[in-house]
C-alpha cells in the first residue's frame, strides 16, 4: 500500500511523537508514505472563518499536490480531516468555483480534479479499517494489548457533520476506534465523552469552558475504569494531555490518565516499546500503560 | 398493510410530585418500522401508562414540539423512524442480545415531567437575549421596505428554524458553560445581522463579540449541525457572525477571538504551516515584540498558559526554548511559501463565499445511457430488451 501523506502541522510541532510513531507503524504495516512536504496548513476551520475562499484554495492546493502523485491521500489529524472535507465539499459542488480556484493553482502547474481516479482523503483510522483491513492488522499484532482498558476519543471533526464525512457510504466510521482497539487485543471502555468536544478550539478564548470539557471527559473515562484514552486528533491530544493538569484544577479532581495517539496504540501492539513511540514526551504519565503491557512479550 | 415489529423503548421518566428522582422504565410497543419513535411513545402512553408525558403536535417535523434525545442523539421524535432507532441502538450489541431504544428528555434544559422540558428558562430566555426582532431606522415606510431579493437569500437558512431546541440540547459548549448564548439564539441573531433592513448591525455584533458567553464561546464541535432537523447549521451562522464582527466591523473583542483568528491567518501566510508557540503568543499579545503592550485580559491569558508551556519544555514536547521564539519554525521548501502567498492575494481580493444550503450541489451530468433511460418509457419492458 502506498499513499500521499499529509502529516499536518501539530504532528510536526507540539506532538512530534505522533509524526514519529506514524512513521514507525507505517513501516511495520508495510504502508509506504510519500510526504506532501510542500503542502500547507488546512486552516483548522479558523481560516474558513476569516475567508472561505482562502481556506478552499489552500486545501485545493494540498489535494492537487496529492493528486500529482496519483495516490490516495492520508492524514493523521481529525481536524485536518474535517476542515479539508468541508472545503472539498464546496469545491466538488460547483464547477465554476472550482475553475476559479484552479486558475490560481495553475501558476504552480497543478490542478484539483473532482473525482480523480483513486483520490480520496482519509484519516489513518479510516485507512486502517477500510483499506488496510482489520484482519490484516490482526495478523501483524505481535503483542496483543490484553487487559488494557482503552477509551476511544474521536475528535469532533471526524464524526460530525455526518452528511459531509462519508457516513452514507461508511455508516460505522464513528465506531472504528472501538473495532481497532478490539483488533489490537485491547478492551473498549464505553464512557460519556468519547464523541464529545475536547474544548481545544476555545482554549485561548474561553479557557474555563475549554478545560472543563477536557477535564470532564477524562474524569468520565477514569470513572469507567480506563487505563488510557486513544485519539486520532493531535489537537484533542493537546487539550486532553498537555492541558490535563490545568483541566484537573478546573474540574477540581485528580486526573492522571494517559492519552495515546492512534499510531502509538497500534505501535504498542506491533511490538514497539513506549519510549520508541515517544510516550515519554507526554504530560500525563504513560508509565501505567507500559507496566500493564510489561508482562506481555513483544 | 406493512408488517409490524416489536420494539422496546427505555424511557427516562421523572415525576415532580414524587420524591424519588428520575428513573428508567421500559415499554414494549408493536408497530411498523417506518413509523416514528413518537408513534411508539404515543402507543405506550395509550396502552400502558397514560401518565407518560411527551409534548407533540404536528407529527410532521413542522411544529418543533417533540424534541428529545434518542440513543443520545438530540432530534425530533416524529422525524426518527423507530426501525432505524432500533438499528442505531444495536450497532455494537453482541449476537443474540437486543438493546432497547433509549429515549430521554432534551439536554441543557430543566425537566418538567418525563420527556417535557422547560423551554422557557433556557431556550426562550436566550432567544430574547439577542433582540430577535428588526431594529429599523424608526420611520415607518408608507408601504413595505423594499430590498433586492438576493440580499435576503443569505438569511433564508436561519429563517428555516422551527425553534425545537434540538441544537440547544446537543450543544457541547453549553454543557460546559450553561451561560453560553447557544446555537439557536445565535442563529437567530444572524437572521437580523444579515438582514439589510436592520440598522443596528454593528451594535448587535459588538454585543455578541464582547459577551464572554457569546460568539467566541462556541467550540466549533458541529453537534448543533447534526442535531438540527431543518438544516439551519447554527454553527455555520456563528462562524458568519465571527467573520462579520472580526473582519467586516473589525471589533476588538475582549475574548481574544479576533486576535486568535488574525494571528492564525497571518502565521499561515508567512510560514505555510502552523507554529503553535507563535500562535499562542500572537493571540494574546499581537506585535508584543515591537511596541504594543498587551491588554490586561490578554496578559491574564498569557500568564494562564505559562504552566502548560513550562511543562511542555520539561518533557521535550516543546523541543527547546528557541521553539518559543518566532522565526525558528521552518518555512515550506522551495517556492511553496511564495505559492501560498499568491493564494492569499487572490482570495483576499475575491473572498467568494458559497452556502451549499442555498446553492445546492451541482447536478452531475448523467452518463449518455442514463439519460436515455430517464426518457419516458413507451413500454415497461426491461432496458436490455430495447
Amino acid at each position: 500500500m502506498k499513499l500521499a501523506y499529509w502529516p499536518g502541522c501539530v504532528s510536526r510541532g507540539f506532538t512530534t511523537e505522533l509524526h514519529g510513531s506514524m512513521a514507525l507503524v507505517a513501516e511495520r504495516l508495510g504502508i509506504e508514505l510519500i510526504t506532501l512536504d510542500r503542502a500547507n496548513c488546512c486552516g483548522a476551520g479558523v481560516i474558513a472563518e476569516h475567508n472561505q475562499e482562502l481556506a478552499d484554495t489552500l486545501n485545493a492546493r494540498t489535494f492537487a499536490l496529492a493528486q500529482q502523485t496519483g495516490l490516495g491521500m492520508m492524514n493523521i489529524c481529525s481536524t485536518c480531516q474535517g476542515a479539508q472535507s468541508e472545503c472539498q465539499q464546496r469545491l466538488d459542488a460547483d464547477s465554476a468555483y472550482r475553475a476559479h480556484i484552479n486558475e490560481v493553482l495553475a501558476g504552480e502547474g497543478i490542478e484539483y480534479v473532482k473525482d480523480a481516479d483513486g483520490f480520496e482523503n482519509k484519516n489513518f483510522l479510516w485507512v486502517l479499517v477500510e483499506d488496510y483491513g482489520l484482519d490484516e492488522l490482526k495478523a501483524k499484532v505481535t503483542r496483543p494489548l490484553a487487559g488494557l482498558r482503552v477509551g476511544p476519543f474521536y475528535g469532533c471533526y471526524i464524526v460530525r457533520p455526518k452528511y459531509r464525512l462519508g457516513y452514507e457510504e461508511h455508516p460505522n466510521r464513528d465506531l472504528y476506534l472501538e473495532t481497532v482497539i478490539e483488533a489490537l487485543g485491547g478492551e473498549v471502555v464505553d464512557y460519556d465523552g468519547s464523541r464529545k468536544c475536547c474544548g481545544f478550539p476555545v482554549i485561548t478564548m474561553n479557557r474555563e469552558t475549554s478545560l472543563r470539557q477536557a477535564g470532564t471527559h477524562i474524569g468520565d473515562a477514569l470513572d469507567q475504569g480506563a487505563d488510557c484514552l486513544v485519539t486520532p486528533c493531535p489537537l484533542c491530544h493537546l487539550n486532553l494531555d498537555m492541558q490535563q493538569p490545568e483541566a484537573a484544577k478546573v474540574v477540581d479532581r485528580d486526573l492522571g490518565l494517559a492519552v495515546l495517539h492512534l499510531p502509538q496504540l497500534v505501535g504498542l501492539a506491533l511490538g514497539y516499546e513506549p519510549k520508541q513511540l515517544g510516550m515519554n514526551r507526554h504530560i500525563a504519565s504513560t508509565e501505567w500503560v507500559g507496566e500493564r503491557l510489561a508482562g506481555v512479550p513483544a | 398493510m406493512a408488517e409490524t415489529e416489536q420494539y422496546t423503548l427505555q424511557v427516562r421518566r421523572f415525576k415532580p410530585e414524587e420524591e424519588h428522582g428520575p428513573y428508567w422504565q421500559e415499554f414494549d410497543v408493536e408497530l411498523d418500522p417506518t413509523l416514528s419513535v413518537l408513534d411508539g411513545l404515543l402507543q405506550a402512553k395509550d396502552r400502558d401508562d397514560g401518565s407518560l408525558a411527551v409534548r407533540c403536535s404536528c407529527r410532521a417535523a413542522i411544529c418543533g414540539s417533540c424534541g428529545v434525545k434518542i440513543n443520545g442523539q438530540s432530534t425530533l421524535a416524529c422525524l426518527t423512524q423507530i426501525g432505524e432507532a432500533h438499528e442505531s441502538a444495536n450497532r455494537r450489541t453482541p449476537d443474540g442480545e437486543t438493546k432497547p431504544i433509549v429515549v430521554e428528555p432534551m439536554g441543557n434544559m430543566p425537566v418538567i415531567k418525563d420527556l417535557v422540558t422547560d423551554m422557557e428558562s433556557t431556550h426562550w430566555t436566550k432567544i430574547r437575549r439577542v433582540t430577535p426582532w428588526l431594529l429599523d431606522d424608526g420611520d415607518p415606510p408608507e408601504r413595505e421596505r423594499i430590498v433586492p431579493p438576493e440580499s435576503m437569500v443569505d438569511i433564508t437558512q436561519t429563517i428555516a428554524c422551527i425553534q425545537c431546541g434540538a441544537c440547544v440540547s446537543a450543544c457541547l459548549s453549553m454543557e460546559a458553560d450553561p451561560e453560553f448564548i447557544g446555537p439557536a439564539a445565535l442563529a437567530k441573531a444572524y437572521r437580523f445581522v444579515g438582514d439589510p433592513r436592520d440598522v443596528e448591525t454593528r451594535e448587535r455584533l459588538y454585543d455578541l463579540a464582547q459577551d464572554p458567553h457569546g460568539i467566541y464561546d462556541c467550540t466549533h464541535c458541529f453537534a448543533c449541525v447534526d442535531a438540527c432537523p431543518k438544516g439551519v447549521a447554527p454553527m455555520d451562522q456563528i462562524m458568519r457572525l465571527r467573520r462579520r464582527a472580526a473582519d467586516d466591523e473589525e471589533i476588538h473583542d475582549r475574548n481574544n477571538g479576533r486576535n486568535h483568528e488574525r494571528a492564525f491567518v497571518k502565521i499561515i501566510e508567512k510560514k505555510g504551516t502552523l507554529d503553535e508557540a507563535l500562535l499562542l503568543q500572537e493571540s494574546y499579545a499581537p506585535g508584543v515584540k515591537g511596541k504594543l503592550i498587551p491588554k490586561p485580559s490578554a496578559i491574564k491569558g498569557l500568564v494562564g498558559s505559562l504552566p502548560t508551556a513550562a511543562r511542555g519544555l520539561r518533557t521535550g514536547k516543546m523541543r527547546s526554548l528557541p521553539k518559543l521564539i518566532p522565526g525558528v519554525h521552518p518555512k515550506l521548501p522551495g517556492d511553496a511559501q511564495e505559492r501560498v502567498k499568491r493564494i492569499y492575494e487572490h482570495a483576499e481580493e475575491h473572498g467568494t463565499e458559497i452556502n451549499l444550503y442555498i446553492t445546492g450541489e451541482e447536478e452531475v451530468e448523467p452518463e449518455p445511457d442514463e439519460e436515455e433511460f430517464s426518457q419516458p418509457e413507451v413500454s415497461p419492458g426491461p432496458k436490455e430488451s430495447e
